[in-house]
């Protein structure tokens, strides 16, 4: 049997999160009412001139310089031609000869399966408007609001070779842009989208294949999806004698297929020429080294430090700094809870990670502090309370807000230490189950557990554990 | 170069230009003629010159990133052949 092997190459549309729009003083804000901003540059009225968005030209350069990329001294801006009601001015203003960051690379994976995929580029654009089809009856509605917004189109090479490579690079691509604060990353609202370039190949071939372009690809999930059906479809097709057609497809999420999109044969002779309204755009060596000057930690060198500095596993250390949010919430956690980093690790990746995807908050958004947080861990650390009651404190931050001591007094759930009333309780619970207290004397270890159960269920679980257990270990030895 | 008349026709539909059938003809004509112009420009030797993106010797000019427009979605939609609930309205378009 033949061996197929896939090609993918990426184009990410990286929404960069200025104020106003890339050649509009316009807000972006996104989800304001229709067209309320969408101001005469934006809806193309005559006489108009764009004015470039100082703030889009620095989040470009800086993807580039986070990247290895050579930033462009000079780079030219250029008209797309093509016709459609969301693009009023008849032509997208986008980098075409010279865009503004040449190559570039990311690394997936590592050790044996660490793969360096290539970026070709990385050009200014704006973004169109959108249309709206539904219920307007033989008319559609045009929102210009996003018409305008600064996007920066972050082209791959053809290096990967499977849906799973082209997932993790997004991912990289996706965790870089919100470190570098030029994106939010929010895929529902549109502001991080792909569209991926896919051909497949007897394995071991050096030629590539025809390929498609598949479009409308706006979830992780969805994309890889997505690219999985698309090789099988080449590869079904290749296989009972067909050719690929070299085409655009878009994909039906709720039908798990792509298709053709249809009479856009000439849609692609986009006549590109020079934009006469915009001179070439300069970057000085001097502005490259600031913003080289300015980078942040990337995830890449946070995932080692965090490694190196908290003792993590790698697996943790990936999750923990995936987001530069979550990272740091981390380590401000860590700071409030003493330094525990482990205990701080587990909370973070478990019980905070499960509330914020139950409530699907963003990091940003989270309803418990990283200061309560560390609070609360300290207070498990100086053994107040139990691992158990803390969860339970957790929820109750969580849902109602207020302090990790004033709830721990409120609530009285400070740990039991006091070992003369732990041993009060330790003897009642003895003489209830004299026969299990036998069984235990009598070397039955197990049953030890049973007992220190029963403690627990007399105080309501503000025994602490440990110390139960001691008195119970010193009162049953023989 | 020569360029044909069905040439000029494609050309003006990708461009949304209405022309007559009996104008194509001489549009091929005069395109034909810019055309051997351009190839006359052509075989000068540009070596190691730099593409001219710009009449002017200058560079782009950079503002600041502030928002410095209101909503005048009314004026605006005053002029409009149709809306409806905020939006433009053009005849349906589906991809």
């Amino acid at each position: 049997m033949t061996r197929w092997e896939s090609v993918i190459g990426l184009e990410v549309h990286v929404q960069l999160q200025t104020q106003s729009k890339i050649f509009s003083g316009a807000s972006t804000h996104y989800g304001a009412e229709p067209n309320t901003q969408a101001c005469a540059v934006d809806i193309a009225l005559p006489g108009i001139l764009p004015v470039m968005n100082r703030t889009a030209v620095q989040m470009a350069a800086t993807f580039g310089l986070a990247t290895g990329a050579t930033i462009n001294h000079r780079s030219v801006f250029a008209r797309k031609n093509y016709f459609y009601p969301d693009l009023p001015k008849g032509y997208q203003i986008s980098q075409y000869e010279i865009p503004i960051v040449s190559g570039g690379q990311i690394n997936i994976g590592e050790g044996d399966t660490l793969r360096k995929i290539r970026i070709t580029r990385a050009h200014l654009e704006e973004d169109a408007g959108k249309s709206q089809h539904d219920g307007l009856g033989k008319m559609s509605g045009i929102d210009l609001n996003r018409a305008g917004t600064p996007l920066l189109e972050v082209v791959s090479e053809p290096d990967m070779r499977s849906p799973a490579e082209a997932i993790a690079y997004l991912r990289k691509i996706h965790s870089l842009v919100r470190y570098l604060k030029i994106c939010d990353g929010n895929m529902q609202e549109g502001s991080f989208r792909c569209d991926a370039n896919i051909s497949i190949r007897v394995e071991g071939d050096s030629e590539l294949g025809i390929r498609t372009e598949l479009k409308n690809l706006n979830s992780f999930r969805f994309i890889e999806r997505a690219l999985n059906h698309e090789i099988q479809r080449q590869i079904d097709l290749i296989e009972d004698g067909g050719q690929v057609v070299q085409e655009t497809r878009l994909y039906d999420s709720d039908r798990d297929q792509t298709r053709p999109m249809r009479g856009k044969e000439e849609a692609h002779d986009y006549r590109y020429f020079p934009d006469p309204d915009l001179p070439p755009l300069v970057i000085e060596d001097a502005e490259v080294e600031y913003l080289r000057a300015s980078l942040p930690e990337l995830p890449d060198a946070r995932c080692d430090r965090f490694i190196d500095t908290y003792q993590l596993r790698k697996s943790d250390a990936q999750q923990l700094t995936a987001d530069r949010g979550i990272a740091d919430y981390f380590e401000e956690t860590v700071r409030e809870a003493g330094g525990n980093s482990k205990i701080a690790t587990n909370w973070v990746t478990g019980d905070l990670m499960a509330a914020l995807n139950r409530d699907s908050l963003p990091i940003e958004q989270s309803r418990v502090s990283p200061i309560s947080l560390g609070k609360l861990i300290c207070r498990i650390n100086d053994q107040s309370i139990s691992g158990k009651i803390a969860k339970d404190i957790f929820s109750d931050l969580w849902d109602n807000g207020g302090d990790v001591d004033q709830i721990i007094e409120a609530r009285g759930l400070k740990q039991m230490s006091d070992s003369v009333e732990l041993e009060q309780i330790v003897e009642k619970i003895l003489s209830k189950f004299s026969e299990q207290a036998d069984q235990v004397r009598q070397g039955q270890e197990k049953v030890l557990g049973f007992l220190v159960g029963q403690v627990m269920k007399e105080t309501g679980g503000k025994a602490n554990p440990k110390a139960v257990n001691e008195i119970l270990s010193r009162k049953l030895s023989p | 170069m020569s360029i044909s008349k069905s040439d000029v026709e494609r050309v003006a539909r990708l461009a949304r230009i209405g022309i007559e059938p009996h104008e194509a003809e001489r549009y091929s004509i005069d395109l034909s003629n810019i055309l051997t112009l351009v190839e006359q420009m052509n075989k000068i030797d540009t070596e190691g010159i730099q593409p001219m993106a710009h009449p002017q010797d200058i560079t782009l000019r950079l503002r600041d990133d502030e928002v410095k427009e209101v909503n005048k979605r009314d004026k605006f939609q005053a002029i409009a052949p149709a809306v409806n609930q905020g939006l433009y309205l053009v005849p349906k378009v589906i991809d």
